[in-house]
C-alpha cells in the first residue's frame, strides 16, 4: 500500500516538471492571442510602443525591446566570455593547491549574490564611473552590459572549470613530456578536450542574460528608444515587463504576454542547444 | 623564445582575470557593508516599512521563501528519485530531465507573468500565495536536479545489499539510499534556498509588496528585495538608506546560507 | 670517451614527495646504457614510476618535490647535463623533448592522427610543411602504424583501437628523435595480441634510441629488456644484465621477487 503510494507521488512530481512547462507555454500563447492577432510577426520588427488616449487599443512593436535585450547581452557575452575562460584557467592550470578552494568559493559567492543587489551598485557606483570614463547618462547600454557581464562571469567560469578538469592528468602529462608549455597544454589539449563543455557553459550563461532582470532594470534606463550610442538609454523585454506589465491593459497586456512568449520560446531554444552540446562528447 | 613569452602572457592575463573577479566581489560587498552598515539602525528590524524599517519585509520574504520550501523540498526531492530511482535510464526519465532543466533556466520575469495570469488575474489582485507558487516554480527544478544528481552518486552495491536483505524498493529508498545522500541533498537544498530568498522579478506582480505588517497570504505581501527596487529609485535620501540597509541584511543572509551549504558538505564528507 | 656507452647516469639520487617525511627513492644509483632497453620491475609503491617520472623531470608539474643527488644526461652530441639543477620552463621543454614518454594508457591528443604526430615536431618549431609531412610518415613507419593509418590520417585518433593509439603514442615521440624513451607499464591495459607488437616495436626502437621500462610484467622484462633493475619500498636492491637477475640473482630479495614468493 505504502509502497504504490510512495511510487505514485514520486511519478506525479516528476510529472510536474512537464505540466507546468507545458501550462507556461499555454497561458503565455492564449493571453498573447489578442496581440499575435493584431501584429502577426511585424511586432518583431515594429519599433512603435505607443497606447491611444482611451488606453483601449494602440500600436505596439517588440522591437526596441528586443534590440535592447540583444545588445545589452551581446555586450555581456564579449566581456564575459574571454575573463570567464581566464579565471578557469586560473583555477584548473595555474592556482596552487591553497589558492584553489578560496578562489573558487569566492567565485561561487560571486554568484550567489542576487541580481538585485548587482543593480543597486551597478546604479550608485558603476554607472556614475561609465559616466565619467565613457561619457553618456551613466545609465545606459554599456552599463547593463558590463554589470551584466560581471554576473554571468561566475557562473561560466564554474562550468568551464569543471569541464576542464575532466581532462585526465595523464593527457596533461602527455603533452608535456612532448615539450608543451602550459598554455599550449590548455590551448591544444585542454580546451578541445573540454570543448562540448566549454560551448555549453557560454550557451547556458547566453541565456541567463537574454532573462536577466532587476540587475538590467536598474541600469538600462528604460527608455523606449533605438539606442545610437552604447552609452545611449534603452529598455530589454524583461525590464519592459518588469517596469510595465503590471500596469498595461487590453492590447498592451497581451502585448507584454507576447514579448514573455518571445523571452520564453528563446530561452527553451537556447537550453535545448546548451544540452545538445554537453552531451555530444567532444571529439575534434 | 615567443612560445615562452606567449605562454607568459596567457598565464599573466589568466591570473589578472581571477584577480579582476575577485576585485568585483570585495567591490561589491565593501561598499555594501559600507554603505549598509552606516544605514543601519536597531529600529530598522523592529519596525515595518510604513515606518521606515524592514521588520515586515524580512518577515514576509521568509515567510514566502519558506512556504515555498516546503512545496518545493517534497515535489523536487520526490521527482529526483522518480528520476533515479524508478526510471534512470528510461525516455521519460530523460525528456523530464531535460523539461526540468529547461525550467531551472526560465527567465524568473517569465514565471511572474505566468503566475500573474494564472493566480492574481482571476483573483483580482497581488497575493502572497502567488508569489509562494512563483518561488516554488523556480525553486523545484533545482531541487530536482540536485537530489537527482546526488543519488547517481550513491553506490549500486548499497541499493543491492538492500535488496539483498528483502527490502522493499521505498524502503529501501527512504532508509538506505536517502541517507546515503542527505548531506549532498541538503546542501543543495540550503543553496536552492539562498537562491530563492533572493529572488526580485517572480514577486514583482505576484505578491508585489506591503508596507504594513501582515500574515494573510491572501493579501499583497511584504517583500524585501521588491522594496529594495522600490526604495532604491525613490529621490529622497531616507529611502536610499532604506535601500542599502535592506540590500546589506539581504546579501549577508544569501551568503551565509550559501556558505553554510557548502561548510556541511565540505565537513561532512 | 670514459662514458661513452652510458646514456643516463643516475648517482645518490633521493626524491622526495612534497609533504612526505620519508623519502620515496633512497640513494639510488643506475648507469643507463645507451641503446639498450632497461626494465624496471618491483612490487606496487616500489618507487619504479616515481624514478621515471624524475627522469624526464615530469614531477615537476605538480610543485614541493625535493631532488638530491645526480642525475646526468649525456646526450649524442657530446654534452654532459646534470638534470636535477634545471630550473627554467625552456630547459624543462628542452630536455623533455630529448627524454620521450609513453603513459600505461593510451593518450592520443583529441586531434587528427596527423596532428597527433606532428604536434611535437611543430612544437620543436619545424615550420616547413613537407619536413612535417616527410617525418609523420617516417615516425608511424617507424612505429608500425603506417599501413592502419595512413588512409586516415585526418581522421580523429581517437577512433583508433587501443593498441593503435599506443602505437601512435610512439611514432608521437619518436618523430621527435629523443635520445632516451621511458616507457611507464606500456601494455598494461592492452589485450596480448597489441602488447606483442608493442613489445617487437621496442626491441626495434633501441637500434636508435635507448629504452627505459617499467613493467610489473616480469616475463616481459625478461623477454624485452638487455638490464633489469629491481626495486623494492624505494630502494634499488639489484641492477645487472637480465639474465643475471633472472637466472643467477645476487640478493636474496630479487630472488624471492622472481621466483614470485611475494609481489
Amino acid at each position: 500500500m505504502g509502497a504504490r503510494l510512495f511510487k505514485n507521488f514520486s511519478f506525479f512530481s516528476a510529472t510536474l516538471s512537464f505540466f507546468i512547462l507545458i501550462g507556461v507555454f499555454s497561458v503565455l500563447f492564449s493571453y498573447a492571442q489578442e496581440a499575435l492577432h493584431e501584429f502577426g510577426f511585424d511586432f518583431l520588427y515594429n519599433e512603435v510602443w505607443e497606447a491611444d488616449e482611451d488606453d483601449e487599443g494602440g500600436i505596439f512593436g517588440g522591437y526596441v525591446p528586443i534590440i535592447g535585450t540583444l545588445l545589452s547581452t551581446l555586450i555581456a557575452m564579449l566581456i564575459a566570455t574571454p575573463l570567464a575562460m581566464g579565471i578557469a584557467i586560473f583555477l584548473t592550470e595555474i592556482a596552487t593547491e591553497k589558492m584553489i578552494q578560496p578562489v573558487s568559493v569566492a567565485i561561487e559567492l560571486l554568484a550567489a549574490i542576487p541580481s538585485i543587489i548587482y543593480g543597486m551598485w551597478g546604479l550608485f557606483y558603476f554607472a556614475p564611473i561609465v559616466q565619467l570614463t565613457v561619457g553618456g547618462n551613466g545609465v545606459g547600454l554599456l552599463t547593463a552590459g558590463i554589470v551584466l557581464a560581471i554576473m554571468i562571469i561566475p557562473f561560466m567560469a564554474a562550468i568551464t572549470r569543471d569541464a576542464m578538469n575532466t581532462t585526465p592528468p595523464v593527457l596533461k602529462e602527455s603533452a608535456y613530456s612532448m615539450g608543451a608549455t602550459k598554455f599550449e597544454v590548455i590551448k591544444d589539449i585542454v580546451m578541445p578536450y573540454a570543448k562540448g563543455g566549454i560551448i555549453g557553459s557560454i550557451i547556458l550563461a547566453l541565456g541567463r542574460a537574454l532573462g536577466e532582470t532587476m540587475a538590467v532594470a536598474f541600469l538600462i534606463g528604460s527608455v523606449m528608444s533605438i539606442p545610437s550610442k552604447i552609452t545611449d538609454p534603452t529598455t530589454s523585454i524583461p525590464v519592459l515587463l518588469a517596469n510595465n506589465f503590471a500596469e498595461a491593459q487590453d492590447l498592451e497586456m497581451s502585448s507584454m504576454y507576447y514579448l514573455a512568449l518571445i523571452l520564453f520560446i528563446v530561452s527553451f531554444a537556447i537550453i535545448s542547444l546548451a544540452k545538445f552540446y554537453f552531451f555530444r562528447k567532444s571529439i575534434i | 623564445m615567443n612560445r615562452l613569452l606567449l605562454n607568459k602572457f596567457i598565464l599573466i592575463l589568466s591570473t589578472l582575470s581571477a584577480l579582476v573577479g575577485l576585485g568585483f566581489l570585495f567591490w561589491i560587498l565593501i561598499t555594501l557593508s559600507y554603505k549598509g552598515i552606516s544605514s543601519l539602525h536597531f529600529t530598522t528590524f523592529t519596525k515595518d516599512l510604513v515606518e521606515g524599517g524592514i521588520r515586515n519585509l524580512l518577515v514576509g520574504q521568509f515567510t514566502m521563501a519558506l512556504m515555498a520550501s516546503t512545496i518545493a523540498i517534497p515535489i523536487g526531492m520526490m521527482a529526483g528519485i522518480y528520476l533515479r530511482e524508478y526510471s534512470s535510464n528510461g525516455k521519460l526519465a530523460s525528456i523530464i530531465r531535460n523539461l526540468s532543466d529547461v525550467m531551472m533556466s526560465a527567465p524568473s520575469i517569465v514565471i511572474g507573468v505566468f503566475v500573474f495570469a494564472i493566480l492574481v488575474d482571476p483573483f483580482r489582485g497581488y497575493n502572497g500565495w502567488a508569489g509562494i507558487v512563483a518561488l516554488a516554480i523556480m525553486m523545484i527544478p533545482i531541487i530536482i536536479s540536485t537530489t537527482d544528481n546526488m543519488l547517481s552518486l550513491v553506490p549500486k552495491e548499497l541499493r543491492e545489499a538492500g535488496i539483498a536483505l528483502g527490502g522493499s524498493k521505498h524502503k529501501i529508498i527512504l532508509q538506505i539510499i536517502l541517507k546515503a545522500a542527505k548531506v549532498g541533498i541538503t546542501t543543495g537544498v540550503l543553496l536552492s534556498f539562498a537562491r530563492i530568498i533572493g529572488e526580485t522579478a517572480p514577486l514583482l506582480f505576484t505578491s508585489a509588496n506591503n508596507q504594513f505588517f501582515t500574515m494573510d497570504l491572501t493579501e499583497q505581501f511584504p517583500s524585501l528585495t521588491v522594496s529594495i527596487y522600490n526604495l532604491a529609485t525613490y529621490p529622497d535620501e531616507a529611502s536610499r538608506e532604506l535601500a542599502w540597509a535592506a540590500s546589506f541584511v539581504l546579501t549577508a543572509i544569501v551568503l551565509c546560507i550559501n556558505l553554510l551549504g557548502r561548510y556541511i558538505i565540505r565537513t561532512k564528507k | 670517451m670514459k662514458n661513452n656507452n652510458i646514456i643516463m647516469d643516475i648517482k645518490d639520487f633521493d626524491f622526495t614527495y612534497p609533504g612526505a617525511d620519508e623519502p620515496s627513492l633512497k640513494n639510488i644509483n643506475m648507469p643507463l646504457k645507451r641503446n639498450k632497453i632497461t626494465a624496471m620491475i618491483g612490487p606496487s609503491g616500489c618507487g619504479k614510476s616515481t624514478l621515471l617520472r624524475a627522469m624526464n623531470r615530469i614531477h615537476d608539474l605538480y610543485p614541493g618535490n625535493t631532488y638530491k643527488g645526480e642525475i646526468n644526461l649525456y646526450s649524442s652530441d657530446g654534452t654532459k647535463q646534470n638534470i636535477l639543477t634545471l630550473k627554467k620552463e625552456n630547459d624543462f621543454i628542452e630536455l623533455r623533448q630529448k627524454v620521450g614518454m609513453i603513459f600505461q594508457k593510451p593518450t592520443p591528443f583529441p586531434m587528427s592522427i596527423f596532428d597527433n604526430v606532428a604536434y611535437g615536431l611543430k612544437l620543436s618549431g619545424i615550420k616547413d610543411k613537407t619536413e612535417i609531412e616527410k617525418r609523420v610518415k617516417e615516425a608511424l613507419k617507424d612505429a608500425a602504424v603506417w599501413k592502419e593509418t595512413k588512409d586516415r590520417l585526418k581522421k580523429s585518433a581517437l577512433g583508433l583501437s587501443g593498441g593503435q593509439q599506443q602505437r601512435l603514442c610512439i611514432a608521437r615521440a619518436v618523430a621527435l628523435k629523443p635520445e632516451i624513451l621511458l616507457f611507464d607499464e606500456p601494455t598494461s591495459a592492452l589485450d596480448p595480441i597489441s602488447t606483442g607488437a608493442i613489445e617487437e616495436l621496442i626491441s626495434q626502437l633501441k637500434k636508435e634510441i635507448s629504452v627505459m621500462i617499467v613493467t610489473h610484467n616480469m616475463q616481459q622484462a625478461s623477454r624485452l629488456s638487455d638490464y633489469t633493475a629491481f626495486m623494492y619500498l624505494g630502494d634499488l636492491i639489484e641492477y645487472d644484465k637480465t639474465n643475471n637477475i633472472f637466472l643467477n640473482p645476487a640478493q636474496k630479495l630479487t630472488e624471492d621477487y622472481i621466483t614470485g614468493r611475494f609481489g
